[in-house]
């Protein structure tokens, strides 16, 4: 395992994409942070820049606007990088289909490692999904 | 020597939980100038409504928006019923006068928490969430999911609540009551957020008015108005509450009016529980007749309007919608110009804007490749279309 590997699956840091969500993923992933969910005891630090970032966690169908910026931004951030697509909009594109506004599906724009179903995924289904992949990661 | 200085905010910034653009123009430490491009989360909802039959759009519309998402599928019931003209049994009533005001709560406890955090104070963020999760598990027992509750339906709602959890919502509220008392003590004696709010970004009653602002935004600046008791819908005719307003128009008037409005919906919860009765929840109406109709509702953050034009087939031909930021929005160049640039933000945050409400236009498939339009554009098609029309009608050119 190299040695980049082994300081993402210490503390990975999460940022978080928004691109065309209705909003509820997001305040999802953001109560994961506070008192009860507290997601910082795993390591993970919601950060600020996507420059620090190992893991992106996106939500939202991926609109025609912003289809160039998404893939910009995962392109600034420092690989190895694991893209999670939270959300049915982010892994399906939900109820959206078919918009004219709505491009591509999130993982033909961006690479994705995992996808956490739900419309919004629980909190506690956004945590296991993250641990989930850590595990697989480890196991290589 | 003044130093015009453009500053980019978004739109994929840390600080903001929705894509939005802002360009600030700043002379030293003031604001001078603000411009706001929006339509990174637009998704064509109301072209995708004519193509889903009047029992998805409910489905659809609490998607726009994953904080109102009780406000929006309520104001569409209400256009719906508008056009049948059903009538929906009392107890639906009531639960759905529940469901909204549970979801004023929890939003105003949102913007509370969000609000601490845009000022550095981010404890004041930890403990609103936190208590924020009451409402969440309520919402959970009773609708099955925390947010996207899928409550409402035409002519009555989908589920009823069962008596079992009466004790426990009764016991949540009381539990919210004590939170609430603890931020009315801790936000608004606390003298640095006075020092910081107090003031700041201030929207005059004329600016209210003239910009047409909605909800909190135009209560905290003394314009008594809400949806709830001009035009009662539920069963908020039913239950005793009043309209909070604060006369300041400043940010610390915005947050006193969503705190004291949060007492006033736990209190409204409080007697609809005590006054349902058992009864049918749903008139279960079949179909829909040819027709216009609309309906309004008070959404946390203002009034949400729906339109629905049906022509008798099972899905719409028109639906329109329109969310409180779009009102909301303009009343920035009110309040943010002249103030400094530290306080932009919280000055942006005070409106609880909604980007993924508001988002209702793109361009696409111009050919010069401009995906957005200014001001000027719009006016200029605005003038353009009068004048197609006035030709239709009178076969003359406009002078
Ligand atoms: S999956 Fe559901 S909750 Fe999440 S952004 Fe899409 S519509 Fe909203």
């Amino acid at each position: 395992m190299s040695i980049k590997m082994k300081a993402l699956l210490k503390s990975p840091w999460v940022f978080h994409l928004c691109s065309g969500s209705c909003n509820n993923c997001d305040i999802e992933i953001l109560d994961c942070l506070t008192p009860r969910y507290d997601i910082e005891r795993f390591g993970m630090l919601l950060v600020g820049s996507v420059r620090h970032a190992d893991v992106l966690l996106c939500t939202g169908v991926v609109n025609k606007l912003g289809e160039s910026r998404v893939k910009r931004v995962y392109q600034q951030a420092p690989k190895p990088c694991v893209v999670v697509a939270v959300g049915n909009c982010a892994a399906s594109q939900h109820i959206y289909r078919g918009s004219y506004a709505v491009g591509k599906p999130l993982d033909e724009v961006i690479p994705v490692d995992v996808y956490i179903p739900g419309c919004p995924p629980k909190p506690e289904a956004i945590i296991l999904g993250v641990v989930k992949l850590l595990e697989k990661l480890k196991k290589g | 020597m003044s130093h015009k200085v453009t500053i980019p905010i978004g739109p994929y910034h840390s600080l903001q939980e929705e894509p939005e653009f802002y360009q600030l123009t700043v002379d030293g430490e003031t604001v001078t100038d603000i411009d706001v491009r929006i339509g990174y989360v637009h998704r064509g909802i109301e072209k995708v409504a004519e193509s889903k039959s009047f029992d998805k759009i409910i489905f659809l519309v609490e998607r726009i928006c994953g904080i109102c998402s009780t406000s929006h599928p309520m104001a569409s019931v209400l256009a719906m019923e508008d056009v049948s003209g059903v009538e929906v049994p009392d107890r639906a009533q009531y639960i759905r006068t529940i469901v909204c005001e549970l979801e004023r709560i929890h939003s105003h406890l949102l913007w509370i928490g969000l609000a601490g955090h845009f000022l550095g104070y981010n404890t004041v963020w930890m403990w609103a969430w936190k208590y924020r999760e009451i409402v969440c598990d309520i919402f959970e027992a009773i609708t099955g999911n925390r947010q996207n509750y899928g409550m409402m339906k035409i002519g009555g709602v989908r589920r009823d609540i069962e008596d079992e959890y009466l004790p426990g919502i009764m016991k949540g509220m009381d539990d919210v009551l004590r939170a609430l008392d603890m931020f009315k003590g801790a936000v608004l004696d606390d003298p640095v957020l006075a020092a910081r709010l107090k003031g700041v970004g201030i929207l005059s009653k004329a600016d209210a008015l003239s910009y047409s602002a909605l909800g909190p935004t135009s209560r905290a600046s003394g314009v008594d108005k809400d949806v709830r008791r001009d035009d009662p819908y539920a069963a908020y005719d039913r239950v005793k509450w009043n309209v909070i307003t604060q006369k300041d128009g400043d940010v610390f008037a915005k947050a006193v009016v969503r705190i004291l409005e949060s007492y006033e919906s736990v209190s409204i919860v409080k007697q609809c529980l005590q006054k349902m009765q058992k009864g049918p929840i749903d008139s279960d109406p079949k179909e829909l007749p040819e027709g216009e109709g609309i309906g309004h509702a008070e959404a946390p953050r203002g009034e949400v309007f729906h339109y629905v034009k049906s022509d008798g087939t099972n899905s719409p031909e028109r639906y329109k919608v329109r969310a409180p930021t779009f009102m909301n929005f303009p009343t920035f160049k009110a309040t943010v110009i002249g103030e400094t640039i530290s306080d932009a933000t919280i000055i942006l945050a005070a409106i609880d804007p909604c980007y993924c409400c508001t988002e209702r236009m793109t361009v696409v498939n111009r050919k010069d490749k401009k995906t957005i339009l200014t001001g000027e554009d719009m006016i200029k098609m605005s003038q353009d279309k009068t004048r197609r029309m006035y030709k239709r009608m009178t076969g003359k050119e406009l002078a």
